[in-house]
């Protein structure tokens, strides 16, 4: 490790030290989420009004989107991840990348499913080939390749290696989500921010969404910790820390 | 009563089918992603408790493991 890299840092990517951190740190982050979730719920469907044109179907708004924040940010998690374990060859670093994968398919996941329960009220149907749908459906494809290339390999590190190439390789689909709804003619409304303009009563539908928002970004940080403590174990079950875990685990 | 007070509620305006499965999909993959670490820790510990009984036992002895030092 070069010495830039300051040493609570470099101590911290130590597998052993990671895995009581992070045991520490995720049920912080679950209790935030579920927090933040009940409070934007409770905002969302009870004291948001209905919109005026879509009347109550809008409601799927506050999970739609941000699950569709979620998708891009954790591919972006992903791809950075995945350049640091290639170019440093960190070990933390690689099962971050991994272990992020299934979380965003996850979101991206949602974000059609739910898209498609919200097109068929408003457009007359359940799916378009329309620029942002196509994106974000390539966006899973891309997740479920990075993961499907990850267990293709017997060896681990190098499924990692593999699977992180074509992560860094797919960070070219995010921006082409995010810009898709300017760049084509789609049948997807624009960012959300201008319909919010557009109506009188815009607070209210916003800090719902906003905290709808930061309550997926904490729920992120505590499945990626939590995946990671299991991904560390896998990872390194010859070692000792991970015995002596599993004998004392097996006492309690 | 409460029942009555929660019915337009539940009716979302006549979009009830489909917001409330959009909220039912969105908290089942999550408590499924949520599930999924725990099991799979489960299973590797169990894995590694397992390799550790055999080596011991062709070893011939009845120790649990060979003096592990504990994590840093």
């Amino acid at each position: 490790m070069t010495d830039w890299v300051p040493r609570w840092l470099h101590r911290l990517s130590s597998p052993p030290t990671f895995y009581r951190f992070a045991g520490a740190v995720w049920p912080w982050a679950m209790v935030l989420a579920v927090v933040l979730g009940a409070v934007g719920l409770y905002g969302a469907l009870v004291l948001a009004p209905p919109d005026y044109q879509q009347g109550d179907a809008y409601r799927i708004i506050f999970i739609h989107v941000p699950s569709a924040w979620m998708s891009m940010f954790i591919y972006a998690v992903m791809g950075v991840a995945s350049f640091v374990a290639l170019v440093w060859r960190i070990k933390l670093a690689e099962v971050v990348a991994m272990e992020s994968a299934p979380v965003g398919a996850a979101f991206t996941a949602i974000t059609l499913a739910t898209g498609s329960l919200w097109g068929k009220p408003m457009w007359g149907t359940w799916w378009t080939w329309d620029a942002r749908l196509t994106s974000e459906l390539v966006l899973l494809f891309l997740y479920l390749g990075v993961i499907g290339l990850y267990h293709a390999f017997e060896d681990r590190r190098q499924g990692a290696r593999a699977a992180g190439f074509l992560a860094i390789i797919g960070i070219i689909n995010v921006p082409i989500v995010h810009f898709s709804v300017n760049w084509w003619n789609t049948l997807h409304q624009g960012s959300t921010i201008n319909v919010f303009r557009a109506s009188t009563i815009a607070s209210d539908m916003l800090w719902p969404l906003l905290v709808m928002t930061l309550a997926t970004k904490a729920y992120y940080i505590a499945s990626l910790l939590r995946r990671t403590r299991t991904g560390l174990l896998t990872l390194e079950r010859g070692k000792d820390w991970v015995r002596a875990l599993a004998a004392s685990e097996a006492k309690a | 009563m409460i029942a009555l007070a929660l019915q337009p509620f539940l009716a979302m305006g006549g979009y009830a089918a489909y917001v409330w499965p959009a909220y039912a999909i969105f908290f089942l993959v999550l408590v499924a992603d949520t599930l999924a670490p725990t099991l799979r820790r489960r299973r590797a510990l169990r894995e590694v408790r397992a390799q550790l009984t055999r080596q011991n036992a062709r070893r011939g002895t009845t120790a649990p493991a060979p003096s592990p030092a504990s994590p840093r």
